[in-house]
């Protein structure tokens, strides 16, 4: 039987999070910044349009984004997270089968499910969506994954499509037509250095791709190219994966709103990013046992240093003083002084289910199960109140070195205290 | 730096003799004598979210200022249960945005007008003329009014 993708994709997904709540900014020029206000990385269609570009560094473009009346907001992950949760519980109702691919992108199976005269389910889907969410997006639906991503793309940048694109519906000379006016870099799965490769060999386009000899595909870009050729010519080789695949590892790093050049305040750091880590880990209901710590000046020429340390819990646990103990320890041996630091950061990994981990015999005890008591405990308090209501004092309560969000918006659909405010 | 993993012998150590260690004897316990009679009717606890929210990914709450809509029991300070799944008929309390804003009323419909309406005397219902692009944001279907 025939697969039907359809990918749902939110529309400059940052920037209609914001709008979600500040309905005065709807049709005006929005930025959103990355962390530590950064750079650019979402921008609304207005924003596009004055030609701000993606990933511009903010200083750079500050003054034009002034000059110009530009909406600048910080990211704020706890509004973009529930939203991205809120869009993908209502999209379920369309299909039992749905894989989420990424905080705004979800691929939904929809075999087997009448669509309806003129694409009607597609705009179903999304009308619904923007009315239950507020947030827009658009629909490419083909018998492939990477047919899907090109149709989206494409439903995206045409406004006669009214935000939806099904190639099930086209003819096989229109679909090449499509294919031809894609570029290969924006083939799902090509990145920069296939790009250049099949560009050097006059493979310019998604069309191209197409219709290249199958053997040199494979000879050159192994059977994942080939995968992807394939799918081209609408044989369907990614099927949809709907349990996301268990941690590896957890990463904790952010970059320093000022520079840290001390042990003790990168220690402060070091220990709440320990703690964000070993909370994740405590989520997900699962221990780990090795802990990497690493630190960078981010900075060319003779002040740039690059370091990382890595070490092992005697067993492996969840409890964030161990972490913390450990990475303090391997933070001393990779610190220098009379360096400024501008990013630190922790991954902990060899992650596996709480339940049934292996003990070490010789490790007094096996888990230390009365510390990880602990952390539990204050991870309850910190969800009822407030993220760092408790801590460790090695966290630090100055935090000098915390993220600059210079525009931040309210957290107004996960605190009660920041809730959107309605005029009576 | 040395690695860690090179000195796991130190972990040879003798246990602390002062230190206890609780290891898991049984897991359950067996109760003795008759099952209570209660145990085939244990139900869920009740959910105050069940009761007030319908569609929960269309749900917002939202936090009031002002008192225009004392009449309908809204008061300044309390908190509604939003559904922005919910399409607006005539006489729904509704979040509007108007000028940009946030803002709480009853819709009522005339024979050819449409009103925002206040439920308060000493505020003006508003007449939505068409150069005012009224965007219905959700419509409220709970109060939440602390007494305490």
């Amino acid at each position: 039987m025939k697969n039907i993708f359809a990918l749902v994709d939110c529309n400059n997904f940052y920037v209609s999070c914001e709008r979600v709540f500040a309905p005065a900014f709807e049709n005006r020029p929005v930025v959103v910044l990355s962390n530590n206000d950064g750079c650019i990385i979402s921008r609304s269609k207005e924003a596009k349009a004055l030609g701000i570009k993606m990933g511009e560094p903010f200083f750079k473009c500050e003054r034009t984004l002034k000059e110009h009346g530009v909406k600048v907001f910080s990211s704020n992950y706890a509004l973009y997270g529930d939203i991205s949760r809120r869009v993908i519980d209502t999209l379920r109702q369309f299909s039992p089968d749905i894989e989420i691919y990424s905080i705004d992108e979800a691929f939904l199976l929809l075999d087997g499910i009448d669509q309806g005269p003129d694409r009607g389910y597609a705009h179903l889907i999304r009308d619904t969506v923007k009315k239950w969410t507020g947030i827009p997006v658009s629909l490419g639906i083909a018998g492939t994954k990477t047919l899907a991503k090109i149709a989206n793309e494409r439903a995206k940048h045409d406004a006669s499509l009214n935000g939806v694109l099904d190639i099930t519906q086209m003819d096989g000379a229109t679909i090449d037509e499509l294919l031809r006016s894609t570029d290969i870099e924006d083939v799902w799965g090509i990145g920069f250095r296939w790009a250049n490769f099949l560009r050097k060999h006059r493979i310019d386009t998604a069309y191209a791709l197409k219709k290249a000899d199958t053997s040199w595909v494979r000879r050159h870009m192994t059977v994942v190219g080939e995968r992807t050729a394939m799918e081209l010519n609408g044989i369907s080789c990614l099927s949809l994966e709907k349990a996301p695949a268990p941690k590896k590892q957890i990463v904790s790093s952010r970059s320093f709103g000022k520079p840290v050049s001390t042990l003790t305040e990168m220690n402060e750091a070091l220990s709440y990013y320990v703690t964000r880590a070993s909370e994740r880990l405590r989520r997900e209901g699962s221990v780990a046992s090795a802990v990497q710590v690493f630190i960078t000046t981010g900075s060319f020429g003779k002040d740039a240093y690059f370091n990382m340390a890595s070490g092992r819990l005697p067993a492996p646990s969840a409890d964030t003083s161990s972490f913390i103990r450990i990475s303090k320890a391997l933070m001393e041996g990779i610190f220098r002084k009379g360096l400024s630091y501008k990013k630190c950061g922790v991954i902990i990994s060899d992650i596996t289910s709480a339940q049934g981990a292996e003990t070490d015999l010789f490790a007094g005890n096996y888990r230390n199960s009365k510390k990880e008591d602990l952390s539990r405990a204050m991870d309850s308090i910190n969800k009822k109140w407030e993220r760092d209501t408790v801590s460790f004092a090695s966290n630090g309560r100055e935090r000098k070195w915390v993220m600059r969000r210079g525009f931040l918006s309210g957290r107004v659909t996960t605190r009660w205290d920041e809730l959107p405010v309605v005029k009576a | 730096m040395p690695k860690k993993e090179q000195i796991k012998l130190a972990m040879f150590k003798p246990g602390d003799a002062t230190q206890k260690k609780e290891l898991p004897f049984y897991t359950d316990r067996i109760s003795a004598g008759f099952p209570s009679p209660a145990e085939d009717h244990i139900e869920k606890k009740l959910d105050l979210n069940e009761l007030v929210i319908k569609h929960p990914s269309a749900s917002y709450f939202v936090k009031v200022t002002g008192d225009s809509m004392k009449n309908s029991g809204i008061n300044d300070g309390d908190v509604l249960v939003v559904d922005k799944s919910l399409s607006a008929v005539d006489n729904d309390i509704v979040i509007a945005v108007l000028n940009g804003e946030l803002t709480v009323k009853r819709v009522k419909r005339s024979r050819k007008d449409l009103f925002l309406v206040p439920e308060n005397p000493e505020f003006e219902p508003i007449k939505i003329t068409p150069e005012m692009d009224l965007i219905v944001w959700g419509v409220v279907t709970a109060v939440i009014h602390r007494l305490k």
